[in-house]
Formats: C-alpha cells, sequence, structure tokens
C-alpha cells in the first residue's frame, strides 16, 4: 500500500507518458553544478579521445567546427527530478568523432574542464544517441549550461552530459565518475529509474 | 575536483521510509521548517539532501529534492520548504500538510556538498535566500559537535524579513554571520542595499590564503556571481562547492 499524503492532490502531468518515473516537467532549464563555472576559451579548447592503447586524436574548436553537424531535439532529464522536453541542440555525432579510433574498450570515462567526470559504457556513445554539443535552442552554448561544449547523451540522466567536456579516456574496466563515486548510479537509465547505486 | 570517500550506507539500496510531520515552524511568511519523524532514519551529514514523494489519493505521485537542515543525530530530521507560487508540491508542503500527515523519504544522497565534522580547516558559507537550509545543518552540526573549525557565514537576502533561522541567527550560532541585503537594508544599515560584493566576502570572509573550504548555496544566479566573486578573489576553484536551487522545484 502506497503512503497517501492526505490533502495532496498534485498536478496531473499531461505527457505523463513521455516522463519516465518519478519525473516532473519543467519549462525553464534549471542549472546544476558541483563547483565554480569553468570559463574556457574556444581558443584555447581542444577534446581528445584517449584509447586504452594510449593512442590519442585530438581536435581543436576549428576542427570540431569543421565536422558535419546534426541538430538533435531531445527530451532531458536530470536525476534531480525535473525533465524538459524537445531542447534543441546542434552538435557533432560521437560517431564520427570515435570514427577510425582503434578500439575494443567497453568503457568510457569522460573528462570536462573543471576536474569532473563521468563513466559510460562506450556503446552508449554510438549509434546516434551521443553528441559533443556547441548550440543550445539557436544559441552558442553558454558556460553555465556547459559552453563551450558539452556532451549530450540524452538517453541517460544529465549528470552523464558532462558540461565543459575536453576529453574521453577509453577504458577496459569501468571506473566510476565524479558522483557515480558519491553514492549515484554507475549507469543512470531515467527509464528503469537508476538514480542511486542499488536502484 | 577530486572523488569524495563514500560512506558505506550510500552503498546499499536506499530504500523509501514513511516521514510524519510532528511539529512545524514558520521561518518566513513564505518558508517553514517541517520537523518529520522517520523510524529508522540513517543518519546524514550536513549539506546532504534527500527525496521527497507525495502520493495522491488516486495514486497520482510526483517527488522532489530537499536539503536537510537539521543536524546529524538529532532524533527528527528538519527540512525548510520555500513555498513557490504556483508550486505542485511546496504549497501543500508549506501551507497544505498538517501534524500526522504523512509523506514518504529516501536518503541521505549527495557526497560532495558535505561538511565532516572532524575537519578543521577554515569554512566560508555564503548563503543566498533559502540557499541557507543545508549550511544551517553545517551550522548547528559544527555546534554540536563542539568543533573549532573556523566558519563564516554571508548570508544574502531580498529584506530583512526574508532571514530564516531569524532566532537562532540573532541568538547566535556560534557562526559569525554578516547579513547581505539585497533590496531593502534594516534603517539605519550602513552598506546600502545591493547584490552582494567583493567586499562582503573579503570583510566578511576569509582570506584566499587561508584556503577556506567554500560552500556555496542559493539560486543559480546567486551561485554563479558569488562562485564567479570568490574565483576572482584567488580562491580555488577546486575548493568552491556549489548547489544550485533553480526557480523550479516546487
Amino acid at each position: 500500500m502506497p503512503v497517501i499524503s492526505r490533502g495532496f492532490h498534485g498536478r496531473k502531468q499531461t505527457n505523463q507518458d513521455r516522463l519516465p518515473p518519478g519525473q516532473y516537467e519543467v519549462r525553464d532549464f534549471p542549472v546544476l553544478s558541483a563547483g565554480p563555472t569553468p570559463m574556457v576559451s574556444t581558443d584555447d579548447w581542444e577534446f581528445t579521445v584517449v584509447a586504452e592503447s594510449g593512442t590519442r586524436r585530438r581536435w581543436s574548436w576549428a576542427d570540431l567546427m569543421a565536422l558535419p553537424s546534426e541538430q538533435p531535439t531531445v527530451d532531458l532529464h536530470c536525476v534531480t527530478k525535473w525533465s524538459k522536453f524537445d531542447t534543441r541542440w546542434e552538435g557533432v555525432s560521437l560517431d564520427r568523432l570515435l570514427e577510425g579510433v582503434e578500439t575494443t574498450a567497453a568503457y568510457a570515462l569522460v573528462h570536462s574542464y573543471g576536474g569532473y567526470t563521468t563513466n559510460l559504457p562506450l556503446e552508449d556513445l554510438r549509434h546516434g544517441r551521443a553528441w559533443i554539443a556547441y548550440r543550445y535552442d539557436g544559441a552558442d552554448l553558454s558556460p553555465e549550461h556547459g559552453g563551450p561544449a558539452r556532451l549530450l547523451v540524452p538517453h541517460l540522466y544529465l549528470w552523464k552530459s558532462a558540461k565543459w567536456v575536453r576529453g574521453i579516456e577509453l577504458l577496459a574496466e569501468d571506473r566510476p565518475g565524479f558522483w557515480e563515486g558519491a553514492g549515484y548510479h554507475s549507469y543512470g537509465d531515467p527509464w528503469r529509474e537508476q538514480r542511486y547505486r542499488g536502484d | 575536483m577530486a572523488r569524495t570517500a563514500l560512506p558505506g550506507r550510500l552503498g546499499e539500496r536506499l530504500r523509501w521510509r514513511v516521514a510524519t510531520l510532528a511539529a512545524h515552524r514558520d521561518e518566513t511568511a513564505g518558508a517553514r521548517t517541517l520537523v518529520l519523524d522517520v523510524p529508522a532514519w540513517p543518519g546524514h551529514l550536513p549539506g546532504q539532501h534527500m527525496d521527497v514523494r507525495l502520493t495522491a489519493e488516486d495514486g497520482y505521485s510526483t517527488q522532489r529534492g530537499y536539503s536537510l537542515a537539521s543536524a546529524p543525530g538529532a532524533e527528527r530530521i528538519e527540512l525548510t520548504v520555500q513555498q513557490v507560487d504556483g508550486g505542485e508540491v511546496s504549497p501543500y508542503l508549506v501551507a497544505g500538510m498538517a501534524l500526522g500527515d504523512q509523506v514518504e523519504v529516501r536518503g541521505p544522497v549527495g557526497g560532495w556538498f558535505v561538511w565532516r565534522p572532524e575537519s578543521t580547516e577554515p569554512v566560508l558559507l555564503v548563503g543566498g535566500g533559502v540557499g541557507l537550509v543545508p549550511l544551517m545543518s553545517m551550522i548547528r552540526t559544527r555546534r554540536a559537535e563542539g568543533s573549532a573549525a573556523p566558519f563564516r557565514l554571508v548570508y544574502s537576502v531580498r529584506a530583512p524579513a526574508d532571514r530564516l533561522y531569524l532566532p537562532e541567527l540573532l541568538d547566535g550560532t556560534g557562526t559569525p554571520t554578516a547579513v547581505v541585503h539585497t533590496r531593502s537594508a534594516p534603517e539605519g544599515s550602513a552598506r546600502p542595499p545591493s547584490r552582494l560584493r567583493a567586499e562582503d566576502l573579503t570583510v566578511h570572509g576569509w582570506p584566499a590564503e587561508q584556503a577556506p573550504t567554500c560552500y556555496v548555496c542559493g539560486p543559480t544566479g546567486f551561485v554563479e556571481h558569488a562562485a564567479g566573486r570568490l574565483v576572482a578573489l584567488g580562491h580555488a576553484p577546486e575548493r568552491i562547492r556549489t548547489e544550485r536551487f533553480g526557480p523550479t522545484g516546487g
């Protein structure tokens, strides 16, 4: 039997079928991060993929801009309970960045400017499900939302979509990132409500 | 940004527990402290938060996260909730929930924005509005544990009536506190109302050379601003921990 909160009625969500369990819809775009917003100039920005062999591939901002971009429209689900529908992004697919990277790694550890990290299976970065995003809603991505560029991997809780992304380390063994090491779920599927370790 | 040590209990599955409203206190016109009885609450670290689940009679259910205001070890846990106009949950928690009513809670969660009572280094707390809540848990814990860690609090509010925990603040919390008013200051105040300024942090905080750990909590605009000022004053970004309240969350 669920515990009823007497006198609570709530507001029925209009898009219930698009909301993972325990989520509610917001219209604004809340900001959550663990420290000060790093200010990263596109002059200094670089993105690297380091394979388990140590082989390193590097892209400057100009390199990234020269790659064909995609414009995904996706729903976002934050572990703090809010979801935001139909967010419009522009960025480069990870499929393209991982093309030609020789690896048998099963896991990825994503690194950000400012020291943040997050882990996920490498498969989740493939198959048109992940991007290095640099524009949001028709404008350059603002620093507080992760600009100049962030990872966007919207089928997982938003903490996996690392802001201020600077590289991806490919690993044979899974290694917990910042929140994953502090009790949050290693995978973070919103539809299975994998918020915390053990969920 | 180093990874934090993980308390053992966070490794277990967090289960939902029934919480019963045992008492409440109005802190300001729109904020109320809820005192909850949670049998077998596993304890928490100051700064941690928890999930609250509300279920209506028709089975509709929703969740929100709230910071804990109380020091760990107390028999009952306390939350302070600011009512958000038009919000779905906060009007119920602040104005609708009666003594004896129940919600479910799950936690504690969060291993980064926490203060550990065994630490001795200086601490600067910078709170905006209801962002004082997790900082108050740290202040109360420090006092309850008899910690000698040097604490300072800079607390930004729009107007004097917005101050949370006023009797306790006036009575003295053991933490030197400077209140900064952004819209209207008390009569006779030497500081005209303004957004938090760098000198508020230099006069009432710790110099960067003392390498305090800084905890900044409040609405996003406040946190961006305050954390930016601290970095500009020379505080190392990795010593600045932030927690943000969006305008949503109602």
